[in-house]
């Protein structure tokens, strides 16, 4: 497995996060300012600069312990800085699938 | 169905304890994630985008009542109460928590059930015909071979650490329903010109990103010898297969760049060498396999009984009968195929009230059994032909009734990028859209047979290259768009589709299938023809000249 320190050629493009699932559950996290993690995205550290990118990164994951598969991940924020997955993908992931429950099928009697 | 021995129970329940004090070193941070990751991956446990996914073998396709009701606990117990079953006959837990994989590990193994191999690069779950051992004109149940082979399989120290994953399907019938040429190891029971049963052997099929069908390496190999020839196989695999890179680990690349000819040879002066040896199946063993597999104890039964009779009269018993009650070997007996297709439903799901409920009703009228399809449907393979009426009846109180099954809207699809941490874009949605579109049970019927498979992305899990229309989803510059193609098939005509031009946006999808379909509705020769067959005779071109001709 590649380690996500190993990911050199990290570009960022713009606003980004450290994203993650959480050890325990799986559940979706952000690397917070505070050095913690979050289930929140609002709670992200966010970073602009390749440097500061990498640097958030080889931080979250110098504990292996609470988090698994950390990467940087883009976000939006907005002009009231609210902030906003940066792709469909971490869209799905901050605020879950994209479909229903599953579907019962109709029953035909009445 | 299969009664586990001591041996099995021994196993299943040791291997629980493993996980249990793997999954706890992990969580003390006793296990780096480096360190745990193959261990999760050898019990089933991914990681995806929301959460761990948990993935659970069912063993050649059949469940018992009492194992569907397990499964059922576990997704309202330990999920959020639904499962999703696979296109490799196993079953799906989205948003399990790694702390509480461990007992819901061992409340399945209470019942026989486990998650070994259904991950990692070692043999998986071996399949095979969800109608095995009641479809009429079977050579012999194929289970019996699915089981010898799960067994000779299962925790093979050889065979734990291949190039890469590594798949058997099985069928025993001439309608292949297994998709046995597009597995690692196909294997085709059938009499040689002596009138013998063995196997042809396939190998070298898969999808994804360079798909290829299997090819024929041996056309007869007795049942004695197969554990020894699918021995003599691995080996060659193990010893040439690359493992420098993952895109060209599978056996279908060996065998494609040594060229059929050059891979058997291989094999065969492997299997020269072993064959007399200890893989030498014995009749004893067999047999011994082959009566821990309990059959019903059917009654004579008229083939046509008044109760279906009178029921023929209803149009929706009739529809929801036409597609989904096929033929069983055993006079005045069915087999209903269970739609988990309902119109707007993710294909595959499963809730677990549905799950419960079906395992009522397999007690009532299918002596306790259920099988589950590589098509993403469940089946309940004994029927009394004269419970037909009632059990339809009741499939419909728990929505499972939707007569769709074989048509346009009984569609494979991956879990795709609502889930899945490889996926580029979304399958669901454009199913459920393709659902919602085709839901007119006479345009369908109308149309006919026609499969749909999705995929959401070049891995292939919903196998878009043998669908009859086949849906890839890919991303670029951001967005989801979606390669069609047309004119692939999985059955014992397998072949791949075609690509009939640009990939389209999400939002077109649907538009461009039903105008596939209409071309093929304007095409085709007579009503019987089928889609796959007027793409056979009239090429990509008509259908391609249709969709893009105004785009």
């Amino acid at each position: 497995m590649t380690s996500p320190l190993e990911q050199k050629k990290i570009k960022i493009a713009g606003p980004s996060v450290v994203t993650a699932n959480r050890t325990w559950d799986g559940a979706v996290i952000y690397r917070t300012a505070a050095k913690d993690w979050s289930t929140d995205l609002s709670d992200a550290a966010i970073v602009r600069a390749n440097d500061e990118a990498r640097a958030l990164l080889a931080e979250s994951v110098a504990d292996d312990l609470g988090a698994i598969g950390a990467y940087i991940a883009p976000v939006d924020v907005k002009d009231d800085g609210r902030i906003e997955p940066g792709n469909l993908r971490e869209l799905i992931r901050r605020s879950g699938v994209t479909i229903g429950p599953p579907a019962i099928g109709l029953p035909v009697q009445a | 169905m299969y009664a586990y021995d001591e041996i099995d129970r021994t196993l299943v329940n040791e291997r629980v304890a493993e996980f249990r004090d793997q999954v706890k070193r992990r969580l003390s941070g006793e296990l780096t994630e480096d360190e745990f990751k193959m261990l999760r991956l050898q019990n089933g446990v991914y990681l995806q985008l929301h959460a761990y996914m948990f993935r659970v073998a069912i063993p050649y396709g059949t469940l018992s009542s009492q194992q569907l009701r397990r499964l059922a606990h576990v997704a309202r117990r330990y999920d959020r109460g639904y499962g999703h079953f696979t296109t490799r006959q196993n079953i799906q837990f989205n948003w399990i928590k790694l702390a509480e994989l461990p007992d819901a590990l061992a409340d399945l193994a209470d019942v026989g059930i486990h998650a070994m191999q259904t991950s990692g690069n070692n043999t998986r779950n071996v399949t095979s015909d969800q109608w095995a051992g009641v479809a009429p004109g079977e050579i012999e149940d194929p289970r019996i071979w699915a089981e010898i082979l799960r067994q000779y399989t299962t925790l093979h120290p050889e065979f734990s650490f291949l190039p890469r994953k590594f798949k058997f399907a099985i069928t025993a019938s001439a309608n292949d329903r297994a998709a046995i040429k597009i597995h690692d190891i196909g294997l085709r029971l059938h009499k040689n010109a002596e009138g013998e049963t063995g196997f042809e052997v396939l190998v070298g099929g898969g999808l994804g990103r360079t798909p290829f069908l299997a090819k024929t390496i041996r056309p007869f190999v007795h049942g004695s010898d197969l554990l020894s020839y699918v021995e003599a196989i691995m080996r060659v695999y193990n010893q040439y297969g690359r493992r420098d890179n993952i895109y060209k680990a599978r056996i279908k690349i060996l065998v494609h760049e040594l060229g059929i000819e050059k891979f058997a040879h291989e094999v065969e002066e492997e299997w020269q060498q072993m064959r007399e040896g200890a893989l030498k199946l014995d009749d004893d063993v067999v047999e011994d396999i082959r009566s821990r597999f309990f059959y019903p104890a059917y009654e004579k039964l008229p083939h046509m009984p008044d109760e279906l009779r009178k029921a023929a009269h209803d149009p929706q018993f009739e529809a929801w009968r036409k597609n989904s009650v096929s033929p069983h070997k055993v006079q005045g007996y069915a087999i209903a195929t269970i739609s988990l297709k309902p119109v707007g439903g993710p294909p595959g799901d499963a809730t677990a009230e549905q799950m419960d409920a079906l395992a009522d009703l397999a007690d009532k009228y299918s002596f306790g059994e259920i099988r589950v399809g590589h098509e993403q449907n469940l089946a309940l393979p004994h029927v009394a032909k004269r419970d037909l009426p009632a059990l339809w009846k009741a499939l419909d109180k728990a929505g499972l009734a939707t007569p769709n099954v074989n048509l346009v809207s009984d569609i494979i699809a991956c879990p795709g990028l609502d889930y899945c941490s490889l996926a580029n874009a979304r399958s669901i949605p454009i199913a459920q859209e393709l659902t919602r579109r085709f839901a007119n049970l006479d345009t369908a019927n109308l149309i006919g047979r026609l499969h749909i498979n999705i995929s959401g992305c070049i891995n292939a899990c919903g196998h878009h290259h043998v669908g009859h229309i086949g849906i890839l989803g890919v991303e670029k510059n951001g967005e989801e768009v979606y390669q069609i193609t047309i004119g692939g098939r999985a059955d014992e005509n397998a072949a791949l589709g075609a690509l009939i031009g640009p990939a389209v946006p999400y939002a077109e999808v649907a538009d461009v299938v039903e105008d596939i379909v209409e071309a093929y509705l304007a095409l085709r020769e007579r009503p019987e023809e089928l889609f796959i067959d007027t793409v056979k005779r009239l090429g990509v071109e008509p259908f391609r000249e249709r969709v893009y001709a105004t785009r």
